[in-house]
């Protein structure tokens, strides 16, 4: 056992953090919060080049995966820069794509969306909305009916969003019909709780790098806030919550099992809403305003904890494998 | 990133699984906050120890099996998921023993380890004191120099089991008048039973004699049972804190056990819908640990010092710990209240994580200031 990142793996991170620190991220997502999609659109195409949406399609889609550990360390920095876009859902379209019995749609579909050409979205049930359905090019979506797969032929209107950085859109009935019953359905659930557990880890390192270093300049009776104990205090609680989420998010990404996906979910995510109230208070009043860029975690940290499945819906996975797990341990007592 | 365990450990897990399955008392030992209890876990203790499972970690010479890591967590796991008693030898295997292989001389390891892993000799810490908590360097009792040894005087307290201990080991001010408070301590070994020593066992929450204070008056420690140099006792002793508050003290099969518990009772009250979400937690809660751990044993292997890292887990388990208690109590309603069922035990003891192994509000500071760089202040 070494349960460890290694070298290459740090070293992508490294270099995708880098990337999206020169990028001027929080620009980007001000745009995309607009409905102007350019720059976002460039940063994709980085983001492309440097591998990340190769990790979830197969080779034979000229993708490099699945390598759902390296998914994990791609996700944690883009969440830890706040990168806007439909990215879960294009990975979560890759992942439904690759696993159709029927190889056209993915040899189709798929090479744009790991070149960065093209962009994804996928509606999580029959009905809901399905994220920036007017950047992506690729709509997923399920029929409330049949529950076959459609390539939606357009989108409504976009609906304003707690994180203004997210843009959920209705998608048009009908379409192409690209499977019945799409047994990749369940499996493409799991990476989009991965994607979105990692995505959630980031984002709450970034607010407690965020507030650590707030607290440390900000003075207020002729010291440093980050002095006080109950500011302390407050801060080493949120990491002992994203340190304990860290473990889970990458033994999810190396199980895959989906009991283990939904608690790395729903912990990071609670974790990353923690840190976020934490930010938020220790920030202050300049924390609460729009300008500010730490709004643009603030917010996306609320948008996470219920997306692609809420911390409820989450814990049940857990709780119903783990009895699944307890009865077999059961029957296998009794045999003996 | 790999997560599975080596066939070599899984055949040394079948082989801890068979023998536990085989050894582990049938019926519940008393608790071992009772007389009898501590008799009865000290019998458990021998047996462990005539097949070497008592302290797996530790050189065959000592009476372990030279364990890596990852062995030592293995039969964690099994030795907890097996129900098997709670561990009387704890103080000593945890903070003692890893302090004797540091700073020790053969001599000492050689004739204190054999009988700490049997239970023959059970060890006890005697650190705190009544004006000595959080700050434990403003301790006051003396160790004055004396023909051949030492001479212990004062008081020390909260000294967990030391009312059915033998012996405990501590820290005695042996230069007053330092600059600075941690310095001029030596750390000694002392005999519970010597002349001028009187235990006053201090019932704990429940009423059982869980700790004790200590009165030491003149008592004679040879020069053999001073561990490392006089004078130097801080930092020998603070060298250990790391392990009491990290993995040592509290394995992940403790918790994945517990969970299970926690599952299996909530099943049988008719899974409520109302604790669905604290028992999911509970269940979670305890992979996350397992699998820090894992993460930390990596790195330890690879030879990182366990560093500050110790203060997030104790943090974490000592708050798991109670509110997985906290759940079981309310799933069992009016039988929670109970006092004399395993839960009920389980919840009076961890109540105290937080306060024991350095407070969790002295772990916040060490998280605040080394893990995450902020200033000091004031303590
Ligand atoms: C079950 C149990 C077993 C124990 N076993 C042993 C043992 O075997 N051997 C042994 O030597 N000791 C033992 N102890 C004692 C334990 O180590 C001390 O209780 C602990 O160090 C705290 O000291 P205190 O109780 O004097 O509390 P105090 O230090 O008086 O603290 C009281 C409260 O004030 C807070 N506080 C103190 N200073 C600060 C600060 N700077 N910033 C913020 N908050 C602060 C504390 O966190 C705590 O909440 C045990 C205690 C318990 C409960």
């Amino acid at each position: 056992m070494r349960f460890l990142l290694d070298t290459e793996q740090r070293a992508f991170a490294g270099s995708l953090d880098a990337m999206l620190t020169a990028a001027d991220t929080p620009s980007v997502v001000r745009a995309w919060g607009r409905g102007e999609h350019g720059p976002g659109r460039a940063l994709w195409s980085r983001l492309a080049k440097a591998g990340v949406f190769a990790l979830a399609a197969p080779e034979t889609y000229d993708g490099v995966g699945p390598l759902p550990v390296e998914l994990a360390v791609a996700f944690v920095e883009l969440g830890r820069h706040a990168v806007p876009g439909p990215l879960v859902e294009t990975v979560t379209a890759a992942v439904l794509l690759a696993g159709l019995e029927d190889p056209g749609p993915a040899e189709r579909l798929l090479p744009a969306l790991v070149s960065g050409e093209a962009m994804a979205t996928v509606a999580p049930g029959p009905g809901s909305y399905a994220l920036d359905g007017d950047a992506a090019t690729t709509r997923l979506s399920l029929d409330p009916d049949t529950g076959g797969l459609r390539l939606s032929p357009g989108h409504g209107p976009v609906r304003p969003s707690l994180d203004p950085a997210r843009r959920p859109t209705p998608l048009s009935p009908g379409g192409e019909l690209l499977a019945t019953h799409p047994p990749a359905l369940a499996h493409a659930l799991v990476w989009a709780r991965l994607a979105v557990a990692a995505q959630a880890l980031g984002l709450g390192l970034a607010l407690l790098d965020r507030t650590v270093a707030y607290v440390g300049q900000r003075t207020q009776f002729g010291v440093p806030i980050g002095s006080f104990q109950a500011v302390k205090h407050r801060l080493a609680d949120a990491k002992v919550a994203l340190e304990f989420a860290r473990p889970l998010v990458f033994g999810a990404a190396v199980t895959l099992d989906p009991a283990d996906v939904a608690a790395a979910k729903v912990t990071a995510c609670e974790a990353a809403y923690a840190t976020a109230r934490t930010a938020l208070q220790l920030h202050g009043a300049i924390g609460y305003t729009a300008e500010y860029d730490l709004s643009l975690w603030l917010t996306k940290a609320t948008a996470l904890r219920t997306v692609w499945g809420s911390p409820g819906e989450c814990r049940g996975t857990v709780l119903a494998a783990a009895a699944r797990r307890s009865a077999a341990l059961n029957a296998d007592d009794r045999r003996r | 990133m790999d997560l599975t365990h080596s066939p070599s450990d899984e055949a040394f897990r079948a082989e801890a699984r068979a023998w536990l399955r085989a050894h582990v008392p049938s019926e519940r030992l008393p608790s071992l906050e009772t007389e009898e209890g501590f008799a009865a876990h000290r019998v458990w203790e021998a047996e462990l120890a005539a097949d070497r499972w008592s302290v797996v970690n530790w050189p065959a010479e000592y009476g372990g099996r030279d364990a890596d890591l990852w062995r030592w967590l293995v039969f964690e796991e099994e030795y907890y998921a097996a129900g098997a008693p709670g561990r009387v030898v704890q103080n000593g295997v945890s903070l003692l023993a890893p302090t004797l292989f540091d700073h020790g001389t053969r001599e000492q390891r050689a004739r204190v380890l054999p009988p700490m892993a049997s239970g023959e000799v059970v060890w006890a810490q005697a650190w705190s004191e009544p004006e000595a908590g959080s700050d434990l360097a403003a301790l006051t009792s003396r160790a004055v120099r004396t023909a051949g040894g030492w001479l212990l005087s004062g008081q020390k307290t909260w000294s967990s089991r030391a009312a059915f201990a033998d012996r405990a080991f501590g820290l005695f001010r042996s230069e007053p008048g330092t600059p600075k408070p941690h310095q001029g301590l030596t750390y000694l070994m002392f005999d519970l039973r010597a002349p001028g020593v009187t235990v006053r066992p201090i019932g704990r929450l429940d009423g059982r004699p869980a700790f004790a204070e200590l009165f030491l008056d003149e008592v004679f420690v040879p020069d053999e049972d001073v561990i490392g140099e006089p004078g130097r006792g801080w930092r020998i002793a603070m060298s250990a804190t790391g392990s009491e508050r990290g993995l040592m003290l509290r394995s992940p099969g403790r918790f994945l056990a517990s969970a299970d518990r926690l599952l299996a009772l909530w099943h049988a009250q008719g899974s409520p819908a109302s604790a669905h979400d604290r028992v999911a937690d509970a269940l979670i809660g305890a992979r996350a640990y397992q699998l820090f751990t894992h993460a930390a044993a990596s790195r330890l292997m690879e030879g990182a010092p366990a560093g500050p890292e110790s203060s997030l887990n104790k943090v974490f388990w000592s708050e798991y710990d109670i509110a997985l208690h906290e759940t079981a109590l309310e799933l069992l309603g009016e039988e929670g209240g109970a006092a004399d069922t395993d839960w009920s035990e389980g919840y009076v003891f961890s109540l105290a994580g937080p306060i024991y192994a350095g407070t969790n509000e002295i772990q916040r500071d060490i998280i605040a200031e080394r893990l995450l760089g902020l200033p000091k202040g004031r303590r």
